[in-house]
């Protein structure tokens, strides 16, 4: 048998919503903070299935949707530099920058950009263009930041001197805390990312919900787990607890992935990132440590990248924070579609827009 | 048949060269050893400047296709088979019964002669399989980087029986749907043999040409209203099509839709929806419900069918869209595939 089947199973999913409605008896919003999470409430119509004194607000945890528009600029300036093979994971080829450009029509125009599943598929080109400098474009959350530090060592081990990272990572805990803390914000509990705690563990988010006063429940992306989440979260609510529970046990230890937090350590460090939609937050990001500055793209080639480019039209920020919905964007499914996305968050399928384009609109 | 003036037979390591497209001697003799001996039938065998055919009837079914796919080897066929099977698919589309093929090739300079006689092997088993001939061709080669390996195109013809209207303006309200197989394998078989991918799996490619399932299909309910076969853009694709070419609401029940459990966990895994993954060997078929029984009866005792399910109902002429029903009632529409999923599946 199909091993998440009893997670979608019909069965199992009335007796959650039978649960849920029994307490769900005041109104609440809840943050689901992973983009996995947002596409799998679109994908399977939950919100549907849901009371309607329950509001999901959709969160920042798409990679692809929070990479600054310098960082995409940054992208499109490096990959225009001749000798250079430009690597990315697939869906920030669409990405739009603020000029219009994105990787995508690069590479029609004839640059040499690379559609990679693995990070550590660069190590293979990199070895077969000596002449040529490789670079990935190495976004991400703390679930893929250690896949970077593999592809760091491998370059150390080996030697390989033409082959960079331009990193756009992000850490959750100071984005949730960031918006939490937005005195417009509407969020009063939520969902915290199950793949990000399987790496953090859940400590971290036992001290947010102490500071933010909000339940937090670490959830899982099938249906089965959405519903459960939001079960406990409303039951902590309920009873006035705020404190962090661990709802996705099957994938979370308690203490996360120790071999992994220590190699994101020994690399990386945080720093105030910027993210598209939300602005500057504190400590919101990794970069790379100085001792190993030397595999910054950005130290490698000089580009002429305004640090402050904003976007002219997106709304995906107030989406993000929850004062929208993506269908009141005056830009939704008219101008800004799937195929002529004009932010960040129609591009990805994790992205809150693209999700609500394509399972949403009637 | 040797080529007289050609001493030296073909090697097995031997590459293709410019020369094999210049139209010489060269050309004559990889046309002599590999093409000739695969295809062997007598309208090739005319080796004029075209088939020269007669066929049964003015009523025909014209079809052409052109395949890219990357890599040219993959779990459950080659570009070759697959070739062969999506042009007879096409005529089948029509109602036709598939006759004569033609196939060009675009040669990349360097290529392997033993790849390409792998491939002209497979066109020719799976041109015998699916009852045709493949009547003309031609060869070119371009330089070294100019194209991919190989490239092939095709053309295709058949007959469309005269009781046979098959056609977006027969679909109505009422129709039920029908699957002939599970959906997804090819896209996902593709994308687990490119090296880039890094998982192995146990999923194969599902090309094949469905002619025996049309033919006993349109023998015995020449009622059937529509056949497509949904590849590029998946099942969510051609249904689209169908539903905005017939102005119709399609309502597809997603349960019913037949997934192979290893082609849903790789899915999952690399965030893909089934709905939109390629299928090389499937065939969607809209008619009107009283014989939808049946149809799956004739449907499923073919080697080909046995996966077939009947996954939803055309509910009304008007509004065209087509609606996922979900486990718990809920419903979504399907859009058609927004820009590409997967780059050269076919």
């Amino acid at each position: 048998m199909w091993y998440e089947q009893p997670f979608r199973n019909s069965g199992n999913l009335t007796i959650l919503l039978r649960a849920i409605r029994k307490i769900a008896t005041f109104p609440i919003h809840i943050m689901e903070v992973c983009g996995g999470q947002t596409y799998a409430l679109s994908r399977y119509r939950i919100e549907d299935l849901l009371p309607e004194t329950i509001q999901m607000i959709h969160g920042p945890g798409c990679p692809v949707c929070v990479t600054a528009e310098e960082t995409v600029a940054r992208a499109i300036e490096i990959a225009r530099f001749p000798g250079t093979i430009f690597c990315t994971f697939g869906d920030m080829m669409r990405v739009p920058s603020a000029e219009g450009w994105s990787l995508q029509r690069l590479k029609a125009e004839g640059k040499d950009i690379r559609m990679l599943y693995s990070p550590l598929d660069a190590l293979e080109i990199a070895r077969e263009n000596p002449g040529k400098e490789v670079v990935f474009l190495a976004i991400g959350f703390e679930t893929t930041t250690p896949i970077y530090t593999l592809l760091l060592q491998e370059i150390i081990d080996r030697a390989i001197s033409n082959l960079s990272l331009l990193t756009s990572l992000f850490t959750i805990p100071a984005a949730v805390s960031f918006l939490a803390r937005d005195p417009e914000c509407q969020i009063e509990c939520l969902l915290a990312a199950g793949h990000v705690c399987s790496i953090t563990g859940i400590k971290v988010y036992e001290r947010l919900s102490h500071e933010l006063n909000m339940p937090i429940a670490i959830t899982g992306f099938e249906p089965a787990d959405l519903l459960y989440g939001i079960y406990r979260v409303i039951q902590l609510k309920a009873q006035g607890k705020n404190t962090a529970v661990n709802a996705y046990r099957r994938a979370v230890p308690e203490r996360g992935n120790e071999i992994a937090q220590a190699a994101t350590n020994r690399f990386f460090m945080p720093y105030d990132a910027h993210w598209r939609g939300l602005g500057t937050i504190p400590a919101g990001g990794l970069k790379l440590r100085p001792e190993y500055e030397q595999y910054d793209a950005r130290n490698r080639f000089p580009c002429n990248v305004k640090p402050d480019i904003r976007p002219s039209m997106c709304h995906a920020g107030e989406i993000m924070k929850g004062k929208i919905s993506p269908r009141e964007c005056p830009l939704f499914g008219s101008r800004c579609t799937p195929d002529t996305p004009l932010g960040a968050s129609m591009v990805s399928s994790e992205g809150a827009c693209a999700a609500f384009y394509r399972y949403n609109t009637n | 048949m040797e080529f007289p003036n050609c001493p030296i037979p073909t090697q097995k390591h031997d590459r293709i060269t410019m020369a094999h497209g210049g139209g010489g001697r060269m050309t004559a003799r990889l046309i002599e050893n590999i093409f000739y001996p695969a295809f062997a039938n007598r309208w090739l065998e005319q080796a004029h400047d075209g088939a020269m055919l007669s066929l049964p009837s003015s009523r025909i079914a014209f079809t052409t296709d052109s395949f890219v796919v990357n890599p040219l080897f993959f779990p459950g066929g080659n570009i070759g088979d697959l070739a062969i099977n999506g042009t007879v698919n096409d005529l089948l589309c029509c109602g036709a019964t598939p006759l004569h093929l033609s196939a060009g090739f675009i040669l990349e300079e360097g290529f392997p002669i033993d790849a390409l006689e792998k491939i002209v092997r497979a066109m020719q088993t799976a041109a015998i399989q699916a009852g045709i001939s493949i009547v003309t061709g031609d060869t070119k080669v371009v330089e070294h980087g100019k194209c991919d390996g190989l490239f092939i195109n095709t053309a295709g013809i058949g007959v469309i029986p005269p009781n046979i209207d098959i056609g977006l303006h027969r679909v109505a309200k009422g129709d039920a749907v029908i699957v002939t197989g599970s959906i997804g394998n090819h896209g996902v078989a593709i994308l687990s043999s490119r090296e880039s991918l890094g998982f192995e799996s146990s999923i194969r490619s599902d090309t094949a040409a469905l002619t025996s399932i049309v033919a006993n299909l349109l023998a015995e309910l020449p009622e059937v209203h529509i056949l497509r076969d949904p590849t590029r853009g998946g099942l969510s694709s051609t249904l689209n099509e169908i539903a905005e070419g017939a102005k119709a609401t399609i309502v597809i029940d997603e349960e019913a839709l037949p997934i192979d459990p290893p082609v849903k966990a790789a899915c999952d895994l690399l965030g893909l929806d089934p709905l939109y993954v390629a299928n090389e060997g499937l065939m969607l078929i809209f008619l009107p419900d009283k014989y939808a029984k049946q149809a799956l009866r004739i449907i499923q005792s073919d080697t080909h069918g046995k996966n077939a399910r009947i996954i939803g109902r055309v509910t009304n002429n008007k509004k065209p869209e087509v609606i996922l029903k979900l486990a718990l009632g809920q419903t979504r529409i399907i859009d058609m595939l927004s820009g590409e999923q997967l780059p050269r599946i076919c």
